[in-house]
């Protein structure tokens, strides 16, 4: 959304507006400075994609698993020990050959955190909640997935607590691989919808 | 409230711009940002529908121009300032802080990630009977609130098909405004052609969207 000025480069009020509100809380007792940390670093490097990408890959390995992810995610997920904010009512999406699935928050940035981490900025731009909605299939191209005439698009809007995790179809030829190598497939993107699982290198 | 935050079908916002190797932040104040933000839930002195219509009201050429979580910063400033909890003096130094009694005590480092692993609960035990079934085919109410709402434009007065009950949900229109009034939320199909008519439209392409009970009504020539 920033057309104005770069994300690492905000207006210079900006960053002085954060550090006045964050000394005013601290002083008032609102927030702690090291829960702050704390925050930080669970989004920075604990919780993320590679989440998600795990439960994708158990789906795509163990059918029992599947079952119980398109039944009840929030459960299914919840067997990883990831769970809780902004994933408090998960439901899992099933990319097939004949439906692919993606999703969107046109009112916000509502994304499921605890498999996906925090969102990227486009997912939060106005171009993206936008356009996704409209015209899904011109967006995918621009990610470069192209879908076939006769696929079935639905487009998810995130408008309520509930978040959504679509689960894109395993790649051609990957049944040798295991779960943890399967894993490394499954992109943030895939799990939006605007991309498929990677494919297989070509050996 | 029918502002620029509701943007699902708007024109001339651009491609889609995606960074490669996007960082999780872009600087030291975005972290502090989504920090804050986030800590300041366990004290109970906002809901998460209150924070939403904060971010909603923000000068709309701003919020076209600003980055999240500078909307972000300007939501949590607004709603901690009607609340009464900080004020604008108090933030550029002009009179001290004054004391303030939150309902609930600070989030504290150690019990971030317990906490964060919990999250919220927008389900409700008791609320109003559900007036729609799987498979009803419904239309999205022609209103426009002045206040918080979770219905985008682009819905409004079209027909789709309830798909899915959720069960009772908080309602965010009653939740933003120092109400409840718990309903049943539903998953309902839109047709893209139904959006977006046959020429923009894409036949056997649909659009889900989370609508409550009080979001919709019986379509007038369902079959």
């Amino acid at each position: 959304m920033a057309h104005d000025h770069k994300h690492g480069d905000p207006l210079p009020e900006t960053v002085l507006r954060v550090k006045s509100l964050e000394s005013l809380l601290i002083e008032k007792g609102l927030v702690e400075a090291d829960a702050l940390d704390a925050l930080v670093d669970r989004y920075e490097n604990k919780v993320g994609p590679k989440n998600g990408a795990k439960v994708v890959a158990r789906a795509w390995v163990d059918p029992e698993f599947r079952k119980r992810l398109f039944s009840d995610a929030t459960s299914a997920v919840a067997e990883f020990g990831f769970s809780g904010a902004q994933g408090e009512e998960l439901i899992a999406l099933e990319n097939t050959d004949r439906v692919h699935n993606v999703v969107v928050c046109t009112l916000c940035s509502c994304y499921p955190w605890p498999v996906l981490g925090l969102p990227p900025v486009w997912y939060k731009s106005a171009p993206y909640r936008a356009r996704v909605v409209r015209e899904p299939r011109k967006v995918l191209e621009e990610f470069g997935t192209t879908l076939p005439d006769d696929m079935e698009v639905r487009v998810w809007d995130s408008t309520a607590e509930t978040r959504y995790l679509v689960v894109p179809t395993r790649p051609l030829g990957s049944e040798h691989l295991d779960e943890e190598a399967l894993a490394d497939l499954v992109s943030r993107d895939s799990m939006i919808g605007t991309k498929m699982a990677e494919s297989l290198a070509k050996p | 409230m029918d502002s620029i935050h509701d943007m699902g079908g708007m024109h001339g916002m651009g491609l889609v711009v995606v960074e490669d190797a996007e960082p999780v932040f872009h600087a030291e104040w975005e972290k502090r940002m989504f920090a804050m933000n986030n800590a300041i839930t366990a004290v109970g002195v906002r809901n998460l529908d209150e924070s939403r219509h904060a971010r909603e009201r923000m000068d709309p050429a701003k919020y076209l121009s600003s980055s999240y979580y500078e909307i972000w910063l300007d939501g949590l400033i607004r709603i901690l300032t009607e609340k009464g909890f900080i004020s604008e003096e108090e933030l550029s130094g002009a009179v001290a802080p004054r004391p303030v009694s939150p309902p609930r005590p600070a989030m504290k480092a150690e019990d971030v990630d317990a906490l964060m692993d919990k999250g919220g609960n927008y389900l409700a035990e008791e609320g109003k009977a559900a007036r729609f079934v799987i498979g009803d085919t419904v239309s999205a109410r022609n209103i426009h609130p002045a206040g918080h709402t979770r219905l985008p434009r682009y819905v409004r007065g079209h027909q789709g098909v309830i798909m899915d009950d959720y069960g009772l949900h908080v309602f965010p229109d009653a939740n933003a405004h120092g109400k409840c009034d718990p309903q049943h939320l539903y998953s309902v199909r839109f047709a893209s052609t139904e959006l977006w008519g046959p020429e923009d439209g894409t036949k056997g392409d649909y659009i889900y969207v989370d609508l409550w009970d009080d979001y919709l009504e019986a379509a007038r020539n369902a079959a």
